[in-house]
């Protein structure tokens, strides 16, 4: 057993014990050894998962670097990454050293603030690395203490609300999925995944409180997954946590939650509702795309009408998780390598806007888009570096915004054109709020007296935009690095899920067929 | 043969005539110090009570003519009775003293009410079940009452003791019922001689045993009590009531319904099923508009006995196992817990309330931290061992197949998790400065650090403790 993949998970961990014994936030020499600190430990977990993707193996589709750890009852500690859970394992990886440069300037309890965000990335890890069901479902839930704490404490006014309503919402949906994990584990006798893939649950339509359930069992699992699932991603309508939690958290508590929380849910769509409950996914795909396309659309308008600028982005993020969506319940290859590719690009590129916000906060104190306008006078690197980003989140072609819609809808457009259809309004709609947004912070005459003095970007912020500008276009010219690592267990799971499928459909051909001989 | 009886009842004895010393020496004793000597003694002859129970199988058999059996389920839940009363009592020295409310009488009333525990778990028989729920009752309608100098004690007290007596008349109604049913008071007897001519009768009187046994757990609809006793007793006998009894009246009732009325599962599980919604929900639901701390913990503790009685519907031995050991982890939480509100009370009237724990993470952080891990661990939350405890119960429960009671105690757990989350709300995101200066001493230190430590790192391995309650609870099954 190679122990890499524990290294990557334990290191945050370690470095967060490490702070709470020994940090003290008596003199500036100590708060600045606490940064640096979580720094090095956010560095230094980047660099052992980029060993993890020069030792991956492309071509085969299976769990690697798999260790298994006896652990309590009948449950194993075991991790593993495959072809899906890797991109978003060095995602997140990639972004927290940004993440922690960003915070630089926190003033108030430096040491818990780090410490917060290292368990975060700790429990963030985990999530897409865990090959036990429960564990999974830990780490998952596990996630929702630090961020409600990083809200809480450092966050806008409203905070306490905002983070009150992430919390319990997000709850809600979690714990209606335990108890769907837990009739699996008793259904299938174990709560391993790789093997739960395997197992087949019973389709057949029953019978709750006097309502036929088609697909039965399965649908009735899916749902409780899907719960936890829709909220986390989040999908309309369970999407009013969204706004509040992002306007009211610290900057790079919106980067963490917009880049890398939101993607469990798609995640878990992938690694659960898909393999193990395929006839179930048939069955709601219509469904699916339905909210999805509403998302999309309606998102979309309600981020142009928004004031605030953190808002409409967070409006934004819930239209492109609508292409997510779309992509992964097409169930075809383009479809969810498309998903998985947008996924990681809206990582970056969401992470890199709520940066951007937080730049403008800092130094103006709001964040009304009324406050701002012709920036682009005094701060030109930023307002070039905003347009990139804004570009990307669009879906230029050349960004990495581009392939993730382009792939999703093509996916999908293979077996739902007309809800595709609908959903290309949503590319144009993006742009109406995007570009309306850029002219009014950044083009325009610089009236307002306190901007005529803004200084540009600093080292500092400038250190942390530029991985992300170098991402965002490298990944935008040259997708192959994400598909290389995806595409065949994309592969394998399309496949299964097709033979599931395919068998379900033609069972009931045999049994038509059976009838009509008689 | 005959001498074999009175080895059985080894442990009870021990205790018994200790107790009895302790009271005489406290009678004539001239010594200043004799509170404190009889307090630390009973202390050590409990902790001696448990290594006996637990570690030797001396004391194993059946005595009284099969009235009085100490099988290993009922050596082990000993032991682990013992191990928490010894604990209550010396988490509570310093708040007994200084209340000046260290009388050699509280040690010797929270021993006869261990030893009616005692009895009671190893009770075969109606009347032995009730002269050990009886002991173990009375003691502790007098330690809610401990507190002369304060109205609201005398009045948690007399609440206590008037309902106490009610529910008690209650259960001893339905004995009556099925000793008139069965001609026989052995649960062994009732297992055997039901059949469709009496089962009416022996349900009716099931019914009324478990009104007397819900309200000792404080389940709803039995469960008025709880909020007023909690709030009103003197913190250490709080303490005392929201912990040990409970484990010891789960068991009880495990035994009784397992054993004697083993025909009836269905009917106890669907009783049991509705009071165990009733009380997750009510009590999460109730639990959000205190402001008292006390009272919080006892809707919380109510809801809490909601959980453990679904693991008794499912009316299995993982099920058992299950109901137990969420007992026993509630027990360590609750522990920890109130070593925290035993240091919160001062001579000030609303020094309970929550919002004194404002702030707390700026003035002491390690403690704010662990009260954090012991809140979220009652709230069930992964990855701390209570959402363990709620784990086993619901597989157990739909194992059972009772998939819509897990739903909606999920929902109402849900809902519960908002005045915990309120508790970490005070302590973390307040601006205003802790109120109250909390300073502990070391060995109460040490317990809570150990509760909230271990809170947190017994998800990662359960010490053998889940091992030792299914032999337990095995050998349970098997005795019949």
């Amino acid at each position: 057993m190679t122990y890499l993949l524990s290294y990557t998970l334990f290191l945050p961990l370690i470095g967060a014990f490490i702070l709470m014994v020994f940090g003290n936030e008596g003199k500036k020499e100590s708060i600045l050894n606490i940064k640096i600190l979580a720094l090095v430990t956010t560095c230094a977990t980047f660099l052992i998962s980029v060993a993890l993707v020069v030792q991956f193996d492309y071509s085969v589709s299976e769990f690697q670097f798999i260790e298994d750890r006896k652990w309590v009852a009948n449950l194993r500690f075991k991790l593993g990454v495959d072809g899906i859970s890797l991109p978003f394992i060095i995602l997140t990886t990639f972004l927290m050293p940004l993440v922690i440069i960003a915070s630089w300037n926190i003033k108030d309890r430096v040491k818990d603030y780090m410490i917060a965000f290292l368990i975060l990335e700790f429990l963030m890890i985990g999530v897409f690395c865990a090959l036990d069901i429960v564990l999974f479902y830990l780490f998952f839930e596990a996630g929702l203490i630090p961020m409600f704490l990083i809200i809480g404490i450092w966050g806008g006014k409203d905070r306490i609300y905002a983070t009150f309503k992430f919390f319990l919402y997000t709850l809600l949906g979690s714990i209606l999925m335990l108890v769907a994990i837990i009739y699996l584990i008793n259904l299938s006798g174990t709560s391993d995944i790789a093997t739960l893939s395997r197992f087949a649950v019973s389709s057949e339509d029953i019978l709750l409180l006097g309502f036929s359930i088609r697909g039965g069992v399965q649908t009735l699992l899916w749902l409780a997954f899907f719960a936890s699932f829709a909220i986390k991603m989040p999908m309309w309508p369970f999407h009013t946590w969204l706004p509040d939690a992002h306007v009211q958290a610290p900057t790079a508590g919106s980067m963490i939650l917009a880049a890398i929380l939101l993607k469990m849910g798609g995640y878990g769509f992938l690694r659960f509702s898909l393999p193990l409950f395929p006839e179930a996914s048939l069955l709601m795909q219509d469904f699916v795309f339905f909210i999805s396309v509403v998302a999309i659309i309606y998102t979309s308008l309600v981020a142009f009408v928004q004031t605030d600028i953190k808002k409409l982005i967070a409006y934004s993020s819930v239209a492109h998780m609508g292409f997510v969506t779309m992509g992964i319940f097409s169930m075809s290859h383009h479809g969810i390598d498309g998903a998985i590719f947008q996924m990681i690009s809206h990582g970056i590129i969401s992470a890199a806007l709520f940066f951007g916000v937080g730049v403008m906060y800092e130094r103006t104190n709001t964040r009304l888009i009324d406050a701002y306008g012709g920036l682009a006078i005094k701060m030109p690197i930023f307002a070039l570096i905003f347009m990139v980003f804004t570009m990307a989140n669009v879906g230029l072609p050349g960004t990495s915004g581009f392939v993730g819609e382009f792939l999703s809808l093509l996916g999908a457009f293979e077996s739902k054109p007309i809800f595709v259809s609908f959903a290309l309004l949503g590319v144009i709609l993006s742009a109406v709020y995007a570009l309306s947004l850029y002219k009014k912070v950044i083009f325009g005459n610089l009236i307002k007296e306190n901007l005529k003095t803004l200084p540009d970007l600093s080292m500092r912020e400038k250190v942390v935009f530029a991985p992300l500008v170098i991402s965002t276009i490298l990944f935008g010219i040259f997708p192959y690095f994400i598909f290389e690592m995806t595409s065949i267990s994309v592969q394998f799971l399309i496949t299964k899920v097709e033979l599931e499928t395919a068998f379900a459909a033609s069972s009931l051909v045999n049994q038509f067929d059976l009838v009509l001989r008689k | 043969m005959y001498l074999n009886n009175f080895l059985v009842i080894g442990i009870e004895s021990g205790l018994v005539l200790s107790g009895l010393f302790f009271l005489v020496l406290g009678v004539f004793s001239k010594s200043k110090d004799i509170n404190k000597i009889i307090y630390f003694a009973t202390i050590f002859i409990m902790l001696f009570g448990a290594v006996m129970s637990g570690g030797s199988n001396y004391f194993e058999g059946s005595a009284f003519n099969h009235t009085f059996i100490n099988d290993n389920f009922a050596l082990k839940i000993k032991m682990l009775i013992l191990l928490s009363v010894s604990l209550v009592l010396v988490v509570s020295y310093r708040r007994l003293t200084s209340n000046n409310l260290l009388v050699f009488e509280f040690p010797i009333l929270v021993l006869c009410s261990t030893i009616g525990m005692l009895v009671m778990i190893s009770s075969q028989d109606l009347i032995v079940l009730f002269v050990g729920l009886e002991l173990h009752a009375l003691p502790l309608y007098v330690l809610a009452a401990f507190n002369k100098r304060s109205l609201k004690s005398s009045e948690a007290g007399l609440k206590f003791f008037l309902l106490g007596a009610l529910s008690s008349g209650l259960l001893l109604y339905g004995c009556s019922l099925i000793y008139g049913a069965v001609g026989s008071i052995s649960f062994y007897d009732i297992s055997i001689s039901s059949d469709d001519s009496n089962s009416w009768i022996i349900l009716l009187g099931l019914g009324f045993i478990l009104c007397g046994l819900s309200f000792k757990l404080s389940i709803v609809p039995f469960h008025m009590w709880a909020p007023d006793v909690y709030e009103g007793s003197p913190t250490p006998t709080t303490l005392f009531l929201a912990s040990a009894p409970k484990l010891a009246v789960l068991a009880m009732t495990a035994r009784i319904l397992i054993i004697g009325f083993e025909k009836f599962t269905d009917g106890w599980q669907q009783i049991l099923c509705i009071l165990a919604i009733l009380s997750i929900v009510f009590g999460s639901i109730a639990a959000i508009a205190q402001k008292n701390i006390k009272r919080l913990l006892a809707y919380s503790s109510i809801s809490h006995m909601g959980f453990a009685i679904i693991g008794l519907v499912a009316g299995s031995q993982v099920g058992l196992t299950a109901s137990l050991w969420y007992t026993v982890i509630y027990l360590i939480m609750t522990i920890g817990v109130f070593t925290f509100v035993l240091n919160m009370e001062t001579k000030d009237v609303d020094s309970l309330s929550i919002q004194n724990i404002s702030g707390l993470s700026k003035s002491s952080p390690n403690l704010a931290i662990l009260m954090t891990f012991l809140i979220c661990s009652m709230a069930g939350l992964p990855p701390f061992i209570g959402f363990f405890a709620k784990y086993f119960i619901f597989m157990a429960a739909i194992e059972a197949g009772f998939i819509w009671t897990v739903v909606l105690a999920v929902i109402g757990s849900v809902i519960g998790s908002f005045y915990y989350l309120r508790l970490i709300y005070y302590m973390y995101f307040g601006d205003t400065e802790s109120t109250i200066s909390i300073d502990m001493s070391r060995i109460e230190y040490l317990v809570f650090v150990f509760a909230g430590v271990f809170v947190l790192v017994g998800s990662l391995n359960f010490f053998g403790v889940d091992e030792y309650l299914r032999l337990a609870v095995e050998s349970l099954f098997v005795n019949d």
